[in-house]
């Protein structure tokens, strides 16, 4: 099943929540969308479900045109950040639902709705809470329980909307890995909307990041953290150094200073550099294309993070390994590795 | 409770509260419904039976309880729509309306009882409409069930709107994208999520119709037989100065009342008991 959405525009009052956004998913894959609060991923899912009805812009599911049908008639998986599970129905009821509501004439019989809730619970691993009730399972089951809910009236596609957002940290990795697995066991077209880039790299085979309304880039997890096609996905995946520059004669200026990087190509006037933290490599003073004086050191997991003071003032912080020795006072050379101007 | 369990509690008072509780309780409620059934055995249980089982005492029951559950139930399904209503959407209006609801709990039931009358009597605005279909308010039984669902729908309001409040919207487009109709979102999870709540806003609305004088007596026209209502043929007999008779009919109410509150109450904690706290 494909997903296709074309032109999408939806505001709510006067903030626009959808300024235009097209986007095709390919049959069973498993695609995210990223961004920050208020980028209208949410929006974008919600629509897709026919929760939301957009101002202007087409859907298609499978070529069908989707806007021409209500959320009933989608037949669209969906899983809600905070389960939205019934809470007066047992575990068992809950996934029964979407069957027991079918039309009479297609309605599995109770033998039949018995064998299929099973299994479901099997394929969420959860088949012992069957006559519990919501509020006695922990948040992490309870998401397991929504999927297998959603995943009852075989969807043509699913989607999931921040799935693991309320979870902690730990049960967050666990599902992660999960739905995952899930997803390679049973291929069902999906996406899913998060504000964890690692989530995002980790579990998707493609990324769409948005901000503000639009799409900033679409591609692999190693595409939108290698070669970030804006400042803004530059910024916001990865840990990433930015510095304000200005690009004018041939030379990439910082504080006014020319520094020793290629301008090739680059547009004159006000850019922004950024550097990944890990790819600043510290050399002594006079290599590099900066210079600073190491004002804070803390050892952080495999790297040490230290702060730096650049000549012209500004303060940024790197990674480096932690064999490398650096001293509070010290000055460094700064040379970075890979970079990326971009203009504005 | 072991002791020192007891002295870990964060707050102290157990026995104080409870004493208190107790105190109050016995005060301002059972010692005079207490002195209510040592009046009635003053009777011996012939004239006790000869009292209930009167023509005039039974119809008047009949009326009280029978026109008191129908004006519930149709406060629980009216009250259930305007709660929906107000807290569902947005719309200009919506506080003025949602004050509104409590006026029947601020108005002094006479005032309710004369207002009412005025407007359902046969040259009333709305009477004079009804009387032409054929349909007299004031008066009739049809009144006193009048009375009552004015005096009971802010029981019902009051009780589901923090509930319906509390359940969240997702749970209805959870539902629509599972495939379930409209109806069946309604009839299969909002109505179930809401039961507790409905009994409860029921069995208080009933209680208070069973209950109510003030505003019954103006509307009612207090045939008997026809038009009476309980509380008011047992003023009726203490104007008569037949205290005992007036106390026969006063335990009666209580122990039927009692017991229908008692079983909702009941019903409830068992609807109440399949949805678990959060």
């Amino acid at each position: 099943m494909t997903i296709e959405v074309r032109n999408l525009v939806k505001s709510f009052g006067s903030f626009k929540a959808l300024d235009g956004v097209d986007l095709k998913v390919d049959s069973g894959e498993l695609v995210a969308l990223l961004g920050p609060s208020g980028s209208g991923k949410t929006t974008l899912l919600r629509i897709v479900a026919g929760l939301d009805w957009p101002d202007s812009g087409e859907v298609f599911i499978n070529g069908e045109d989707a806007l021409a049908q209500g959320a009933r008639e989608r037949h669209v998986g969906f899983v809600f950040q905070h389960y939205a599970l019934f809470r007066h129905m047992t575990v068992f009821e809950n996934v029964a639902f979407g069957l027991r509501v079918q039309p009479r004439a297609v309605r599995k019989d109770e033998a039949a709705i018995r064998i299929r809730v099973k299994e479901l619970l099997d394929l969420v691993q959860l088949d012992w809470l069957a006559d519990r009730y919501p509020s006695q399972l922990s948040g992490g089951q309870r998401q397991r329980i929504a999927l297998a809910r959603a995943l009852a009236i075989e969807p043509r596609i699913l989607l999931l909307d921040e799935p693991f957002g309320a979870l902690d940290a730990k049960v967050r990795k666990e599902l992660r890995k999960w739905l995952r697995s899930l997803h390679h066991e049973i291929h069902v077209t999906s996406i899913f909307v998060t504000h964890d880039q690692e989530e995002a790299l980790e579990v998707a085979n493609r990324v769409v990041v948005m901000d503000k309304g639009r799409i900033e880039q679409i591609g692999s997890p190693d595409d939108v953290y290698e070669s970030p096609a804006s400042a803004f996905v530059h910024g916001f995946i990865g840990e990433s150094i930015e510095l304000p520059v200005q690009v004018e004669g041939g030379a990439v200026r910082l504080d006014g200073r020319p520094l020793a990087l290629a301008a090739d190509g680059l547009a004159p006037g006000a850019s922004k550099l950024f550097v990944r933290r890990h790819d600043m490599l510290v050399g002594p003073p006079g290599s590099g294309a900066f210079e600073g004086a190491v004002r804070h050191v803390r050892n952080f997991g495999p790297v040490q993070r230290a702060e730096v003071t650049l000549s012209g003032g500004k303060t940024i912080e790197i990674d480096a390994p932690r064999d490398k020795e650096l001293r509070v006072g010290d000055t460094i050379g700064l040379e970075p590795r890979r970079y990326r101007i971009f203009a504005g | 409770m072991s002791a020192v369990a007891a002295r870990r509690r964060t707050l102290p008072g157990f026995g104080l509260t409870m004493g208190l509780t107790l105190t109050w309780l016995s005060v301002i409620i059972l010692i005079p419904l207490a002195g209510l059934f040592l009046k009635s055995l003053e009777l011996s249980p012939e004239q006790f039976w000869n009292i209930l089982s009167s023509r005039r005492t039974l119809n008047a029951l009949r009326v009280s309880f029978g026109l008191a559950f129908a004006a519930a139930c149709v406060n629980l399904v009216m009250g259930s729509i305007i709660v929906w209503a107000l807290v569902r959407y947005r719309f200009p209006g919506r506080r003025l309306f949602d004050a509104i609801v409590d006026v029947p709990f601020a108005l002094p039931t006479a005032v309710a009882g004369v207002a009412l009358t005025a407007l359902f009597a046969e040259k009333g605005w709305l009477g004079a409409p009804l009387a032409a279909l054929g349909l007299k308010v004031a008066f009739t039984p049809v009144g006193i069930f009048v009375a009552m669902i004015f005096i009971g729908i802010p029981f019902v309001v009051r009780t589901v709107q923090p509930v319906l409040q509390d359940l969240d919207p997702e749970i209805e487009e959870a539902a629509g994208s599972l495939g379930a109709s409209r109806w069946q979102t309604i009839f299969r999870v909002i109505l179930p999520s809401l039961a507790p709540a409905l009994l409860t806003g029921l069995a208080l609305a009933f209680a208070r119709a069973v209950g109510e004088y003030g505003s019954v007596i103006f509307i009612a026209g207090n045939l008997p037989n026809v038009s009476e209502i309980a509380p008011l043929l047992i003023v009726i007999r203490l104007s008569e100065f037949r205290y005992a008779d007036a106390t026969a009919i006063a335990v009666v109410m209580l122990v039927v009342s009692f017991v229908i509150i008692f079983a909702v109450n009941r019903l409830q904690r068992w609807a109440q008991s399949r949805i678990p706290a959060r």
